[in-house]
């Protein structure tokens, strides 16, 4: 058996303009990874193509690098001159490529730590694989070993936990003043990009309703169909403020739309209920002195963005335990592929001798001539018991170096002197850790 | 059986805090779950001990000091234990339960053998009147820990200055609403203990108030939350203020319980620290 490896490039070292000519549209991805397999030294091979990452995969055959073909590969596949690409990539092998996935799929090699969509990437990536047949047992193993770390990681730490956008960061926000949003209505005033965007979020956040207002009442009346909200006259808006317990706004108004004593008027009325403004505006639409008012706060999009600091740097320590994590299933993988590579040598071993003892067992009661059964038991317990003698010290060995540093060499040296056919990669107990054969002793 | 029973139940608090506290630090779910589990074996025991001592004393052992302190510090993990399935409150284990150790530890200095009641102590008022307040007071206490966690968090989020609690207590609505629902339970049952007391002042002593420290700082007390509930319903004092006023009342609860047994003679020096 050969070893993981991983090519590719990411939003770190190589720009747009490349990532793009080297991403794999998912219409492509069978013909590219029939494509991939065609070449010598890979055995098994999946590629991950998003926007800020394009990574092939390999299982390489047995005695092979592997490396070169695939950057040949990325090279002929997308008409690039290989000197042209070699600069943008990066690759790994072995305990390093598998290292790599898991950080990959984790997040932790993101370009927003923690973001949580490359995992589904990673396993549509798995998925093309096993719909084109190019996954075999131990890219499989590896895989499933990829998704239960990237659970992991976000199970155990909080990497993923808090918002680390502005949008989000206002919803976070808001549950922490309101707790429930069922029963709560949100208003949006102007159309800034990033006050729609919040105010989707808060919907999905179960938000009961959406009040829209706009200078052009049409604009009002098109937006809150679009959320499903209630449209309101810009002039009418005092009127309205005091349904509201979540403002949104952002328009471009060069003076304050709400001021303090607004804010203390409407929070009188509402006997208290508490009222988060949201002034995505610059320059902005609500004074931000009306955050002195009992009950109210106001965050302007400065302050969210240090809300999404701090986050981010919690973010940046959990991803501390997220690497230990990583390098704890590095562990666990490499003794799983190690007992797999002791694994299938002993069953070849064994099913060889197995053949030949058969054979000669088979002669000599031929010559004999005696059709007695106990004297065939006889002559077949005595090729057993030999059988079982002879290999059971190469069998032993083997074992104990199942877990050991030379079992790559051992392996190699008992397939060079019983002169053992290479190994298919398929086992019959592909999931054990163990070595799972038993000596019959 | 029964003191150490109830001096024992002090051991459990400790480890309930200690688990909640651990729980509020880390953010494992264990320290939360084995936390309530200490609680409630704590609770279980406790009431157990007060069962026997009960059998064993023939009257509702809350007559004096450690009896009180220890039928306190049992009140107020129950309103706890009921709050926190109720609300799913985890982070609010933190702040209660330490404060049910302080007093739990606070009788389990004291000495717990079983006294001769005093003959004005003999009635069916006692358990009527004591039981009815220190409930009352147990619900208080847990307003009075929501209140502090209101203000922390407040402070947070006023101040937009997210620090490492930020995440761990609640939202400042679900707080407040324990605020609230804690205030509509302590006050009738203030209200109720203070009648029943005045009722059986005027059997006892022979007169429905007498102006002793204890009756004047209760009156202290239900003013303070009488405020409190009518600012609530009527102008809709809520949030800071509300949290401010809880931790206010709860420290006037603990004058007329422990300062006026502790600090000033009276007719109801049955449980100071002399006996």
């Amino acid at each position: 058996m050969g070893q993981i490896i991983i090519i590719g490039l990411n939003h770190r070292t190589a720009p747009v303009e490349i990532r793009e000519r080297l991403a794999f549209p998912p219409e492509a991805m069978g013909r590219a990874l029939r494509g991939l397999l065609e070449r010598e030294s890979l055995k098994e091979g999946v590629i991950l193509s998003t926007c800020n990452r394009v990574e092939v995969c390999s299982l390489t055959r047995q005695g092979f690098l592997g490396t070169t073909e695939v950057k040949e590969f990325l090279a002929d596949y997308h008409a690039i001159p290989p000197e042209e690409l070699n600069g943008y990539l990066y690759h790994y092998e072995g305990d390093e490529a598998v290292k790599h996935m898991f950080r990959v799929a984790s997040s932790l090699d993101s370009m927003v730590l923690g973001e949580p969509q490359i995992l589904g990437q990673v396993k549509d990536a798995y998925g093309y694989g096993a719909e084109f047949q190019t996954i075999g047992p131990i890219l499989d193993k590896f895989f499933a070993k990829t998704f239960s770390v990237a659970k992991r990681v976000r199970t155990e730490t909080r990497v993923a936990s808090s918002a680390v956008s502005v949008s989000y960061a206002a919803v976070e926000l808001a549950r922490k003043i309101f707790g429930d949003l069922s029963d709560k209505t949100a208003m949006l005033i102007g159309a800034g990009e990033m006050c729609e965007l919040a105010a989707r979020h808060l919907l999905s956040a179960g938000v009961r309703g959406i009040l829209v207002t706009n200078r052009t009442f049409e604009r009002a009346v098109k937006l809150a169909e679009e959320f499903g909200g209630t449209p309101i006259r810009f002039d009418e808006l005092p009127v309205h403020l005091k349904r509201a317990d979540i403002v949104l706004s952002s328009t471009g108004a060069s003076h304050f739309i709400i001021r303090k004593h607004d804010v203390e008027e409407v929070i009188r009325v509402r006997k208290n209920r508490p009222m988060f403004f949201i002034d995505m505006a610059v320059p902005r639409d609500i004074d931000p002195d009306a955050n002195q008012v009992d009950n109210v706060y106001v965050y302007d999009i400065d302050d969210l963005n240090n809300v999404i600091d701090l986050n981010l740097e919690e973010r940046q320590k959990e991803a501390v335990k997220a690497e230990e994590i990583v390098e704890e299933e590095v562990r666990s993988f490499r003794r799983w592929l190690d007992a797999q590579q002791v694994t299938p040598t002993i069953i070849t071993l064994r099913r060889k001798y197995e053949e030949v003892k058969n054979v000669e067992v088979a002669k000599a009661v031929s010559m004999l001539g005696a059709e007695d059964p106990r004297t065939r038991k006889v002559v077949e317990s005595l090729a057993s018991s030999l059988l079982n003698k002879i290999l059971h010290a190469p069998i032993a060995s083997l074992k104990k170096e199942a877990d050991g540093r030379n079992h790559m060499e051992l392996v190699a040296l008992v397939r060079e002197i019983f002169d053992l056919p290479e190994a298919s990669g398929r086992t019959e107990d592909g999931d054990s850790a163990g070595t799972g054969e038993t000596t019959r002793e | 059986m029964h003191v150490s029973l109830l001096k024992g139940t002090t051991f459990f608090y400790l480890v309930g805090a200690l688990l909640y506290l651990y729980f509020i630090v880390t953010r494992k779910e264990r320290g939360a779950r084995l936390g309530r589990m200490f609680l409630l074996v704590g609770v279980l025991l406790h009431t157990v001990g007060f069962g026997l001592r009960y059998a064993a004393a023939g009257y509702t052992p809350v007559t004096n000091l450690f009896e009180s302190l220890s039928f306190f510090a049992l009140s107020i993990v129950g309103a706890f234990l009921v709050a926190e399935v109720r609300y799913n409150l985890r982070t609010l284990g933190a702040f209660v339960a330490p404060l049910a150790f302080v007093f739990s530890i606070f009788a389990a200095f004291l000495p717990g053998e079983v006294a001769e009641l005093a003959p004005a102590l003999n009635s069916y008022w006692l358990p009527i009147h004591v039981l009815l307040l220190f409930v009352g007071d147990a619900v208080f206490a847990v307003a009075f820990a929501a209140g502090i966690m209101y203000l922390l968090q407040e402070k947070q989020v006023k101040r937009k200055k997210m620090g490492p609690l930020f995440k761990r207590l609640p939202s400042l609505d679900v707080l407040d609403e324990i605020n609230y629902r804690c205030l509509t339970i302590g006050f009738p049952l203030l209200t109720m203990g203070i009648i029943t007391g005045s009722i059986w002042a005027e059997y006892a002593w022979g007169s429905y108030w007498s102006w002793d420290p204890k009756e004047t700082w209760s009156l202290i007390t239900w003013l303070l939350y009488a405020a409190l509930l009518h600012g609530r319903l009527t102008v809709g004092w809520r949030g800071r203020k509300a949290a401010i006023l809880a931790i206010v009342g709860f420290c006037a609860v603990l004058f007329t319980f422990l300062g006026v047994n502790l600090l000033l003679p009276g007719l109801h020096s049955y449980s100071n620290l002399s006996r």
